[in-house]
């Protein structure tokens, strides 16, 4: 087990399977010469090569329609957005063509391609590069929706992203790229997609809680811990599929629950995990159940505000107090 | 004063949540209210600001009075606090100010003007007439542990009935409803388990406990494979014969024998006493769920038992119908295997041979056999006098291995008590 940083952990991931698979290949703006925006693909053009590592110009539906086609001919791509910010304007062929070429095309056509980069808030880059888009994605059929929280998730995910036989939307987090955690050496070390991952058990309040907000909610654990609340953390890891068996079984035992998300509240995954809640575990809830969400407007570019924007520990502690009656 | 208990009738302010000048939101905590039962905590039920209280913290009132007013803080309330004493006096009042103002319309002198701020009520909705609130889970819970959800008070928000309201009433009461329970049978406790005969009784088998296998060994090797011992009682008749007439009378089809009011009756005691309708099987001993009831009959070679299966849970009638149909094919050799094996306890009847009393054997594995001898008029003592009553001696066979002499006494005394007064049967 080394200890490595999310984005070598990444690095890593896409190395190992470049080196795997030569039908595998990376594209995005400046992930050759420069790379990577985030130095994600630091190291990989000198290794692999122009063919297999490009440079695309600042086209995003172009180089998306560009990844779809190549898929469908038996490339295996990884396309990556600067930011997924930049995704919205490669939509059409995310949406209408990755999406469902498989299921118009009668099954004769997998897409297996992965779009890859940061999403979520970032520091100061205000409303129009501080989105969370996960809930766009996980609308779709046809899309698998994978968000790491962990170096060892975000490189036992992403090499199963990139050895699915269908499109992922594999959004990382900007503010956790230089996080640190013990990822395991084996180079065929794979995480399944569809399979939540209980972070801490505890026996008193179920917190799901994805991406940026599962180190939040590990912190509100620990606060809540000194006050005698058991917390379970669990980080669904992958939104579409979503694992809910493994929440509904936590909520039987706590018989509560909050549901923790960067993303703005409004049809929202904790929208959708709530409803799931509902039907699923009516009558095993002691209380509502509880969201915490980003705020209901365009992320501020002022550091304050933007501050008040992202849900922090104590929102989830209050939270928690809330649906365990200790107010 | 807000009704807080169904039974309240006046309450005391505990605490004042907020002073006057404070401002409060609906649904906002305002005092504690120690009512009869409990202290409850009493929420706002309208915006504003707390302008005054008018009965201290440690003073009663009664239902319905003003304790406080609510209203915006330049809104003019004096004519609410000159309404005030009058209404200290009359506790009424003030509940029929909140009903529709046409229930005064025959007034002469019209009601006076409706203060803008209204008398502060609890806004739970646990109340007396009020719509259960209570968490899915807290529901779940007191559904099955037979708990009945207003006799609780919720400490959630909203007095919303919550995990460990019904926590704390069950850890209050333990076992309460059960014990307040007239038992008519008894079930041991165990896995229950299905029969191998179609139709028979399901039972629990418990391991043999290590006195009964001492009490088995030692006994068996005195008296043979199933220990006998016996037991037997003199039952008064009259009530039971009686019956049996009232009921042919009420339809000859019936044709009740006094034997199937016995069948009846050692179902109904049986089931009162689980550990005789039980067999003993070597390293356990099962216990039956239903009474399958061998009715020996003779036929023209020998003897064969007909089970009357559940007797427990039939009637009269049908036990009736029941035995003379299994009679019928048993004297003409139709009966099939699974209608005479199987059965958890039988009856045999000498009476109608004019035999007062004997002894029978015990069909094994069935833990016990009742002997019944002829129903006779005889002199009997009762308050003093002799007295003719319909005497019946029943002699009832044990298996030693699980039933002791005290256990078998216990059910004969059951059996003997429920055919003497048989209205025992309908209670």
């Amino acid at each position: 087990m080394a200890t490595i940083t999310i984005r070598e952990a990444l690095n890593q991931a896409l190395r190992e399977e470049l080196t795997r698979d030569e039908k595998v290949f990376l594209m995005g703006e400046e992930v050759a010469a420069y790379q990577g925006a985030y130095k994600v693909t630091k190291g990989l053009l000198e290794e692999f090569g122009d063919k297999r590592v490009i440079d695309t110009p600042i086209t995003e539906l172009g180089f998306a329609g560009l990844g779809v086609g190549a898929a469908m001919v038996g490339l295996r791509p990884v396309v990556e957005f600067m930011t997924f910010n930049f995704s919205i304007l490669a939509t059409d062929q995310i949406v209408n063509s990755a999406a469902k070429m498989l299921y118009m095309s009668g099954g004769q056509y997998n897409i297996p391609i992965v779009f890859r980069g940061p999403g979520g808030s970032a520091f100061q880059v205000s409303s129009q590069h501080s989105q969370a888009l996960e809930s766009w994605y996980a609308y779709f059929p046809g899309l698998k929706v994978v968000m790491p929280s962990t170096a060892a998730d975000a490189k036992g995910l992403l090499k199963s992203s990139i050895r699915d036989d269908d499109p992922v939307i594999f959004i990382e987090q900007e503010r956790m790229y230089g996080n640190k955690g013990e990822v395991p050496d084996d180079p065929d070390f794979t995480i399944p997609l569809g399979v939540a991952e209980v972070k801490r058990e505890g026996t008193d309040v179920t917190i799901v809680a994805r991406s940026l907000m599962v180190p939040v909610a590990l912190k509100a654990a620990d606060a809540l811990e000194k006050e005698g609340v058991s917390c379970e953390v669990i980080d669904p890891r992958t939104i579409r599929p979503l694992d809910i068996d493994t929440i509904v079984e936590s909520v039987k035992k706590t018989n509560r629950i909050v549901l923790a998300e960067e993303s703005h509240p409004i049809c929202s995954v904790n929208a959708e995990i709530s409803a799931e809640i509902m039907e699923r575990a009516f009558d095993h809830l002691d209380a509502p159940v509880k969201r915490v969400s980003g705020a209901d407007v365009p992320m501020p570019y002022a550091k304050n505000l933007e501050q008040l924007a992202v849900p922090d520990v104590q929102q989830i502690i209050s939270a928690v107090r809330e649906v365990a009656y200790l107010d | 004063m807000p009704k807080l208990s169904p039974t309240m009738e006046e309450g005391q302010i505990a605490r004042w949540l907020k002073k006057e000048g404070d401002k409060v939101s609906m649904g906002e905590p305002l005092a504690e209210i120690d009512t009869d039962k409990a202290t409850m905590e009493m929420q706002a039920l309208a915006n504003g600001v707390l302008r005054k209280i008018l009965v201290k913290e440690g003073e009663s009132a009664p239902l319905g009075q003003l304790i406080g007013v609510i209203a915006e803080p330049d809104e003019d309330i004096s004519s609410v606090l000159n309404e005030a004493p009058a209404k200290q006096s009359a506790a009424a009042a003030p509940q029929k100010e909140a009903q529709p103002a046409s229930s005064q319309r025959e007034q002469a002198t019209p009601p006076p003007p409706k203060p803008e701020a209204k008398p502060a009520e609890a806004a739970s909705g646990n109340g007396a007439s009020g719509r259960l609130i209570v968490s899915p889970l807290a529901a779940r819970m007191a559904a099955e542990a037979g708990l009945d959800l207003r006799s609780l008070q919720g400490s959630g928000p909203g007095g919303r009935i919550i995990k460990r309201d019904v926590e704390a009433a069950l850890s209050r009461e333990p076992a309460a409803a059960p014990a307040s329970k007239q038992p008519t049978f008894r079930v041991i406790e165990g896995k229950a388990q299905q029969p191998l005969v179609a139709g028979a009784s399901a039972y629990r088998d418990v391991p043999a406990s290590e006195i009964r296998r001492t009490i088995a060994r030692r006994l068996v090797t005195s008296l043979g494979p199933v220990p006998h011992f016996f037991l037997t009682s003199e039952i008064e008749m009259d009530r039971a014969a009686e019956m049996r007439r009232g009921i042919n009378s009420l339809d000859p089809d019936l044709k009740i024998s006094v034997n199937d009011i016995i069948i009846k009756v050692t179902a109904a005691a049986l089931m009162q006493h689980p550990e005789v309708n039980a067999s003993f099987q070597d390293k356990f001993v099962r216990y039956y769920e239903h009474v399958d009831i061998g009715v020996a009959v003779a036929i023209e070679d020998g003897l064969i038992t007909p089970v009357v299966r559940s007797a427990d849970l039939k009637s009269l009638s049908q036990i009736a119908s029941e035995v003379r149909e299994l009679a019928e094919r048993a004297r003409s050799r139709k009966l099939k295997p699974e209608e005479y094996t199987g059965a958890t306890f039988s009856v045999s009847n000498l009476g109608m041979f004019g035999i007062d009393e004997f002894t029978a054997i015990i069909n094994p594995p069935e833990g016990g056999i009742l002997a019944i001898g002829a129903m006779t008029p005889r002199p009997v003592v009762r308050d003093g006098e002799v007295v003719v009553r319909q005497i019946m001696r029943v002699t009832m066979s044990c298996d030693h291995r699980i039933i002791d002499g005290a256990t078998g006494a216990k059910f004969l005394q059951t059996f003997k008590k429920i055919l003497e007064n048989p209205l025992y049967l309908v209670v």
